[in-house]
């Protein structure tokens, strides 16, 4: 099955709302990150990003670009990254995606990094700074290795230019429900609201919302309007505070 | 250089898509400015109003007999208003800025020059101002720190990744998409997603504009050689510009650092260190690792200590109509000291990097010959740098001083430093 399958499937065994996580990947360690997944994984997270670490995260917000700065300090390697990713899809049984910048695998190579992606049992890849028109075989390298390029709505996205985002994207559309990096706090009011009602018109996946999502609240206040929801600074956040066994209860405590 | 958005196959504009829309409007206004001639003609007249425009093309006579060889001629880019040629920048990207209807500028800055020239273009028309500098340059550029505070700025230390000037462009950007609706981002350089390295190159195209009628007006004819200094490229590709069609040979100096074999150095095009990668925005050669992560980079001069490239001089380097060379930072001391000797003339560290290729080439050309160094920005200014670079004693004593005298005044009246 692909991405999109596999969330359908999600839903449609009653699940109301789905819960996807995020780690940066060497961050603390390929240990801790080990027992974060596990501890998502346990408490019912239905789908998870992996972060490449990126020296440029032009995207992110301050908790998660020093992540990956010091991922990179410590060592961290592509090469260590998807040889991760192929140990946790193949522990897991949920999907896995890798989120990263396009350097990454421009440097490593379209076809080469699919092809490790693929063997690893990786579904799906978010890339913030790779848009459709900008494509010069990104995207069929990743459809032909079955992993789902997923794209990225934002409030200031024009209904048309949806619908063109839409006809290139796979798995689900990732949308950002406000303006700016990852890791602010959101209001989910009937601004936000409105806008996640024109994303669900504008595509035929499901949706998921990130960026500042941090509290059942919230996620309540999404319910039906969306299909998913992005978790992703907060649980750095929590691991740096209270360590990976606070994960679990926390993710617990979203459902 | 026109409208489209790769240099060969280098440029493009690899952005979020909360930018998209921003991107989409900020090429809509460069296209009409540049259509509309009262744009370019408001511009000229600011820069000769607020920038001592044209600068002058000043014959280096005691270089040239110095040297014996061709005619040097030094295009004063340091007589701009805030000492450089930044200032060509900002106050045409201030003039779009009013015609967008917007209220807000932020700006990245590496020496602080350009955030310097930033807040004084937001001083004069108004603007409220924002500038990121890494942390790491904020400690070495305290004078121009100063500056932008006293003009109204707010400056903001970044300390991520190398806290550097790719560091402060990153967290320029994370401003921006949270604050597009009111704010325009002034980049720096001849970098980052299309429209910018057009649009900057075009502003700084002024540079050339006039030395191109300067040196028919002096030499009688074309230069043979234009030397600039080369970090982002706003400079050189201002000073190469109006020639890029004629029959001159255009020469790019990047900062050779402690040499290339040392590894602590900025070249980008001048040797093989570089490879092709996609960041900040746009595709071109950057110094990064075999996983594309961007390495460190060095030079004596902030302002050329950058990982990146122009991609409109990438492409001319992979199409060789600009030959690209590297100055040492010992090599740029001692090009530095004997222009200030010779000619009373104090270029940037930036700028005499230029200097030193030309000083290499210059005897080995004919007197009937003529080359155009663009100074591109003034070093007096930098005195902390610079006297820090000579490892001058006495300044060092100064300092020192300086620094007990505010120490007892401390002591004595309480008011910590």
């Amino acid at each position: 099955m692909n991405l999109r399958q596999r969330i359908e499937a999600r839903l449609a065994v009653g699940k109301k709302f789905l819960l996807m996580t995020h780690i940066v990947l060497g961050y603390p360690s390929f240990a801790v990150n080990r027992q974060v997944v596990d501890q998502m994984v346990r408490n019912g997270v239905d789908c998870i990003e992996m972060q490449i670490p990126f020296s440029e995260p032009m995207a992110d917000g301050p908790v998660i670009a020093k992540a990956c700065q010091n991922s990179i300090a410590c060592g961290t390697t592509v090469a260590d990254c998807l040889a991760f990713g192929a140990e946790m899809a193949a522990t897991h049984d949920i999907p896995f995606l890798y989120m990263t910048y396009i350097n990454i695998i421009f440097k490593y190579g379209y076809q080469r990094f699919f092809t490790a992606a693929k063997t690893a049992g990786i579904t799906g890849v978010i890339v913030p700074d790779m848009p459709p028109e900008m494509d010069d075989g990104f995207f069929a390298a990743a459809r032909d290795h079955g992993v789902a390029p997923v794209l990225i709505f934002a409030p200031t996205t024009s209904d048309a230019r949806m619908k063109e985002l839409d006809s290139q994207a796979e798995g689900f559309i990732y949308c950002a429900a406000r303006r700016g990096v990852t890791g602010k706090k959101s209001q989910l009011d009937a601004e936000v609201i409105a806008y996640l009602r024109r994303c669900r018109a504008a595509t035929r996946l499901p949706i998921a919302v990130g960026f500042g999502i941090q509290s059942k609240e919230d996620i309540d206040a999404l319910a039906g309007v969306a299909d998913m929801a992005v978790i992703g600074s907060k649980t750095i956040e929590l691991v740096d505070s209270q360590g990976a066994a606070a994960v679990g209860p926390f993710i617990a405590g979203l459902r | 250089m026109q409208s489209s958005i790769f240099y060969g196959e280098w440029g493009g504009a690899y952005i979020p898509e909360i930018l998209h829309q921003t991107f989409s409007d900020l090429t809509g206004h460069v296209r009409r400015a540049r259509q509309d001639a009262s744009f370019w003609a408001e511009y000229q007249s600011l820069m000769a109003e607020y920038s001592c425009r044209p600068t002058p093309l000043t014959f280096a006579k005691n270089l040239t007999r110095h040297f014996g060889g061709a005619k040097i001629y030094i295009k004063r880019e340091d007589l701009n208003h805030t000492g450089a040629h930044k200032a060509n920048n900002v106050m045409g990207q201030g003039l779009l800025v009013k015609r967008m209807g917007k209220r807000r500028v932020i700006a990245e800055t590496g020496a602080g020059q350009h955030g310097m020239a930033c807040a004084t273009m937001a001083a004069k028309f108004g603007f409220a101002c924002t500038i990121y500098m890494g942390a790491v340059d904020v400690a070495r550029q305290r004078p121009n720190v100063f500056w932008m505070e006293k003009l109204g700025a707010d400056v903001v230390a970044v300390e991520d990744g190398a806290r550097t000037l790719k560091d402060a462009i990153n967290e320029a950007f994370r401003d921006w998409v949270t604050n597009v609706d009111n704010t325009h981002y002034v980049f720096g350089t001849a970098c980052g997603p299309a429209p910018f390295p057009e649009l900057v190159a075009w502003l700084q195209s002024i540079i050339s504009k006039e030395s191109i009628i300067q040196i028919k007006e002096r030499h009688g004819r074309l230069p043979r050689r234009i030397y600039a200094c080369v970090g982002g490229g706003s400079n050189a590709l201002g000073a190469f510009y109006e020639y890029l069609d004629q029959d001159v040979e255009l020469v790019g100096v990047e900062a050779g650092g402690l040499g290339l074999d040392s590894g602590k150095h900025a070249v980008r095009l001048a040797a093989t260190d570089a490879s092709p990668g996609i960041a900040q925005g746009y595709k071109t050669m950057f110094l990064q690792n075999d996983d594309g992560q961007m390495r460190e980079t060095h030079s004596v001069a902030a302002g050329l200590d950058y990982v990146g490239v122009s991609p409109i001089l990438a492409d001319l380097w992979q199409r060789r109509r600009v030959r690209f060379e590297a100055a040492t930072d010992a090599e740029v001391m001692a090009a530095l000291d004997l222009t200030i000797k010779k000619e009373g003339i104090i270029p940037a560290l930036e700028s005499a990097h230029a200097f030193v290729q030309a000083f290499k080439e210059a005897p080995r050309l004919s007197p009937e010959e003529a080359i155009i160094i663009n100074m591109s920005g003034r070093g007096d200014k930098d005195i902390f740098t610079i006297a820090g670079a000579y490892d001058d004693p006495s300044w060092k004593k100064f300092i020192i001083d300086k620094a007990k005298e505010y120490q007892t005044r401390a002591d004595r009246w309480g008011d910590r430093p």
